[in-house]
């Protein structure tokens, strides 16, 4: 099993989201979240004061996925949250060792 | 506890004395003969309410705004105790001490303390009653002290302000209202200030300088991120202002008439003015307009306007307004050379607006008086004596109140207290939860 991390720019989450389901993804979690990359902060100017900000918001996805699904996730991710421009975010991948589902206490992928 | 005891005889012996006061003042009052009237009336009335709107919630929600999330409740209700205790003083002394009988061109007699022989009959030279002159300098009373927490805010102490306030309006406002309406020498003098450049923003605007000097910067300033925490409380605080100062300027006139309209005519204008000449300038010097740039243009077009409302015609009106807008632009951008704290920048806007206002009247006047360019240098002049004494005694008087409070009770809330939040460590509450 997978997990995916996502850090994407918030106005793609809708069109991420829809892309996922669509690829048979079933469950995500999604937070606000702030930071920089290559795209750096943005200037802001209060009554000629001038101020850096260096964390820009983004939306991160989390998912964990079974084995068989990397390359499908991967490239529906790429594909629906990329504007060609700097600041699309990035995705992170790492192996997951185990998943409970709560309610029933079913183990390994079919807690997906 | 007997501290306590002792506190409540004080205030039950002072409204004791207060009512008895009250009953012959209403006794003795008497009905006048001169003629009341309804328009003049309604309208005074009315611009009184629109004063109040200006300082609450207009001057709130504009200052709440442009403080971080943790200071906005105690911001805003530096406003609000500003219209409670000024409301109060005013009625008890601060009325006849700008507006008794003139006692050597200084102050005015006691002759109303405790509002004594303040009644329904028309005020000399208006068709207003007394009462409702009383109550429309009161609201400028109100605002020309919360004006000046722009300056102090963030760091002051609440009891601080409320002390500061009684003080202020008492030794520094009557007087000065005393000396340019109440019959004092700089009206005497024939300074022109229709609605108060002087009284009321010139002496904000230098007060607040004071303040800060006394106060010192905030903990962090220049290092630390103090944008504001919500620009559409300040722009809206802005537009309630706008809408509130026809009540200050057109009501000035005292009445229902072509004056009223005039300055009615100027107000709009030249705020609207301000705005572009803000604009204009910020968008030249740092490369895009702002929301904050258009409110406080509008502000500084407003200050600028209120000396020479009721004097100036509406082209007059464009170039007061427009070059307020650039001249405070540029001196909120200096200040940061200067290095105070000035939080929300009432010197620069009140104090710079206000000066500029204030020599323009000595430039532009054309209705009911003349300036230089209809014919009459010597009003620059005079003009210029209006704002210097108005600076020193403003800039004096203040400095000297707050050093003598800071030693008393100490003006500024602790340093942990100030990095908490005084929402938190003077109210005990937050904005946001």
């Amino acid at each position: 099993m997978k997990l995916v991390t996502a850090i994407i720019k918030p106005f793609k989450l809708d069109e991420v989201k829809d892309a996922l389901t669509e690829a048979g993804i079933q469950g995500m979690t999604v937070s606000e979240v702030k930071g920089f990359g290559r795209q750096k902060g943005h200037k802001e100017t209060y009554r000629g004061t001038e101020y850096q900000i260096d964390f820009v918001p983004k939306v991160k996805l989390e998912l964990a996925i079974a084995d068989g699904m990397e390359d499908k996730v991967m490239e529906t991710l790429r594909t629906a949250a990329k504007t060609g421009s700097i600041g699309d975010g990035k995705i992170f991948v790492s192996d997951l060792n185990s998943v409970i589902r709560i309610r029933t206490g079913e183990t390994g992928e079919g807690a997906l | 506890m007997e501290n306590r005891n002792m506190i409540f005889r004080y205030i039950s012996i002072f409204f004791s004395v207060l009512l008895l006061y009250v009953f012959a003042g209403t006794a003795l009052a008497d009905e006048g003969g001169a003629v009341i009237s309804a328009g003049d009336t309604g309208w005074l009335l009315t611009s009184s309410a629109l004063v109040l709107a200006m300082i609450i919630p207009g001057l709130a929600l504009f200052y709440g705004g442009m403080v971080r999330d943790k200071n906005v409740l105690s911001t805003m209700m530096y406003s609000f105790i500003s219209v409670c205790v000024v409301s109060v003083v005013w009625v008890l002394w601060g009325y006849t001490i700008a507006f008794g009988t003139d006692v050597g061109g200084i102050v005015g007699s006691f002759e109303f303390l405790w509002s004594n022989g303040v009644g329904p009959e028309a005020f000399p030279g208006t068709a207003v009653p007394h009462l409702a002159f009383m109550v429309f300098q009161l609201m400028f009373a109100a605002i020309t002290v919360a004006l000046i927490s722009g300056a102090i805010a963030e760091r002051m102490k609440f009891m601080g302000y409320v002390l500061f306030a009684t003080l202020w309006v008492t030794l520094i406002y009557a007087p000065l209202a005393h000396w340019v309406w109440g019959g004092g020498w700089l009206g005497e003098l024939g300074a022109l200030d229709f609605a108060g450049g002087t009284v009321v923003h010139i002496s904000s605007g230098v007060a607040a300088l004071a303040a800060a000097l006394v106060l010192g910067k905030r903990h962090g300033h220049g290092s630390e991120k103090m944008a504001p925490h919500n620009l559409p409380f300040t722009v809206v605080g802005a537009a309630l202002l706008w809408v509130g100062w026809f009540g200050f300027n057109a009501g000035s006139a005292l009445a229902a008439d072509g004056i009223a309209a005039g300055a009615f005519v100027a107000t709009q204008v030249a705020t609207s003015a301000g705005v572009l000449g803000w604009l204009v300038v910020e968008w030249m010097k740092s490369g895009k307009p702002t929301a904050l740039g258009g409110a406080s243009g509008a502000i500084a077009g407003l200050v600028a306007i209120t000396p020479a409302a009721g004097f100036v015609g509406p082209i007059s009106s464009i170039l007061i307004g427009f070059g307020a807008g650039v001249f405070c632009y540029l001196a909120v951008v200096w200040k940061a050379k200067f290095g105070y704290d000035d939080a929300l920048d009432v010197l620069a806007i009140h104090g710079i607006g206000g000066t500029w206002g204030a020599i323009a009247t000595g430039l532009f006047a054309s209705v009911g008086a003349t300036g230089l360019f209809f014919g009459n240098p010597g009003q620059v002049f005079i003009q210029a004596v209006g704002v210097g004494a108005t600076w020193v005694f403003s800039f004096v008087g203040t400095f000297i109140i707050l050093k003598v409070l800071d030693m008393v009770i100490g003006l500024r809330v602790g340093k942990d207290e100030e990095i908490v939040g005084l929402d938190l460590s003077e109210h005990s509450e937050r904005a946001y939860t």
